[in-house]
């Protein structure tokens, strides 16, 4: 199995390729773990990842700047059909629209906007940096969050959040002065706005999940 | 809700661990990776780096200690010391930092700051403050002044500029969180500067993380519970195994100074 993460300028790719070794390795499989700017390697990936960290608009240019790897993404996540691990900023590009620094449009995978956090008590520091804890929406256990969103801490670092249109793409959210989207998903695809790859031992059992999932 | 986050910062020398007493008499105490490993472990919220590297030739020791580190630990990792271009930004988080902490840059070049933050997002910035109290009307340091200033090159140098308007101009100018540090504090052992910590939290938007002079484990509380810090940094009381990490973060919890106590997962 060839697990693309996708290589497109943007923040910390290594922590996340690493992160997925290690799974790969402790779970005794054989899988190739390709960090890619090839889009021709994306489109035939069996898994994808989309890291991200910065401004949702650069992140959105820096896949529009490699040609064709929107195409790929497309192909391989919606057309084939693959499982799909948004991190981030890579899972606010699923939404329809992101108003970071002006209004932007996402991939339109999953119906919402990514907005700015405004928690109702002025005092909250922003960005939201730490560790917050994991929690189920309508107790629908998503098997990527098996075991996960009960309570546990994973880390934590955005100033925007992804509001999805619909209730049902929402998996867990975290509270920060109120609810705070920390998963959304629909099918194949998964996007978490903590940052697995810093979540310890949280974070590897969620890329196991992954690397496990069969949608 | 957010937890309170304790980080065990290691200085680090030519590659190797030290941790000084108001910056000098340095005792070398070890591997960086080896002990950031051990921190990992014991469920430290983050780690950070401070290269203290002096001898240009040695500088870039910092970046395989980094990549080794991203190698094994899987938990947000600030590296600052020398952090004076956005090649050097680039560079370290290339080799696996996931945040840079600006010093002595941002004093000489505050649009630094603005430049840094354009290019690679707040979320990756903290501007290092390292201030000192000065008498109001003499401006010269004093530990029982009212007024706190910056100073540079670990505490030697001022520069007049008062701290709390500072720390606002970093958050302003794109700091994603400030890294806030006791000139008259550190390496003491008699705890945080809580006025100074309070007045710089309450003013900033960002979060901030209180640093210098932590000698035991009611010093961590009391920067969270008095000082309105979002995070507690320490070196020497973990580094050399005066308290472990976990025994702080329990001392803490009891206090009321919330932590996250569940470092595996189910």
């Amino acid at each position: 199995m060839t697990i693309a993460l996708i290589d497109y300028g943007s923040g910390n790719l290594r922590s996340a390729a690493k992160a997925v070794e290690r799974v790969v390795r402790e779970l005794g499989r054989s899988d190739t773990v390709a960090v890619t700017a090839d889009p021709d390697m994306v489109a035939r990936a069996d898994r994808v990842v989309l890291p991200g960290v910065g401004a949702f608009a650069d992140c959105r240019a820096g896949i529009d700047a490699l040609d064709g790897m929107m195409e790929a993404l497309t192909e391989a996540v919606i057309t084939r059909a693959q499982p799909f691990l948004g991190i981030c900023v890579g899972m606010q590009l699923m939404a329809t629209t992101g108003f970071e620094f002006g209004e932007t449009p996402g991939f339109g995978w999953i119906p919402g906007s990514v907005k700015a956090l405004d928690p109702a008590d002025k005092t909250l520091k922003i960005p939201h940096m730490g560790w917050n804890e994991l929690f189920w929406v309508g107790y629908r256990e998503h098997p990527v969050l098996k075991d996960l969103a009960n309570g546990q801490h994973a880390y934590f670092v955005h100033s925007y959040q992804f509001v999805p249109e619909t209730a049902e793409h929402l998996l867990a959210v975290t509270d920060y002065g109120g609810p705070v989207t920390a998963a959304v998903g629909r099918d194949n695809l998964v996007g978490t706005q903590f940052h697995p790859e810093k979540s310890q031992a949280v974070g590897l059992k969620l890329i196991e999940n992954f690397l496990n999932w069969k949608p | 809700m957010l937890k309170a986050r304790v980080i065990p910062c290691l200085d680090v020398n030519a590659g190797r661990v030290v941790k000084g007493v108001n910056f000098v008499d340095l005792v070398d105490a070890g591997d960086p990776v080896e002990q950031a490993q051990l921190y990992d472990a014991a469920g430290a919220d983050e780690l950070c780096f401070l290269d203290i590297t002096a001898s240009h030739e040695n500088r870039d020791t910092i970046f395989d200690v980094v990549a080794r580190t991203a190698e094994h630990c899987f938990m947000p990792l600030t590296v600052g010391g020398g952090v004076r271009t956005t090649e050097d930004i680039r560079k370290l988080l290339l080799a696996g930092a996931d945040k840079v902490s600006i010093n002595t840059a941002a004093v000489h070049n505050p649009d630094f700051v603005r430049e840094a933050s354009e290019k690679f997002g707040a979320q990756c910035i903290v501007v290092a403050v390292d201030a000192k109290r000065v008498d109001a009307v003499t401006r010269e340091p004093s530990p029982d002044g009212t007024r706190f200033e910056i100073f540079t090159h670990g505490g030697r140098k001022a520069t007049g500029i008062e701290c709390i308007s500072w720390a606002e101009k970093m958050a302003e100018f794109g700091a994603g969180e400030i890294l806030l540090t006791s000139m008259d504090r550190d390496g003491t052992k008699n705890g945080f500067d809580l006025a100074l910590t309070r007045a710089v939290a309450d003013a900033v938007p960002v979060p901030v993380i209180a640093s210098g002079g932590v000698g035991n484990l009611d010093h961590l509380v009391d920067g969270i519970t008095e000082g309105h810090a979002s995070a507690v940094l320490a070196a020497s009381i973990f580094h050399f195994g005066t308290y472990s990490i976990q025994q702080a973060k329990a001392h803490m919890l009891a206090a009321g100074a919330p932590v996250r106590m569940d470092e595996t997962a189910a």
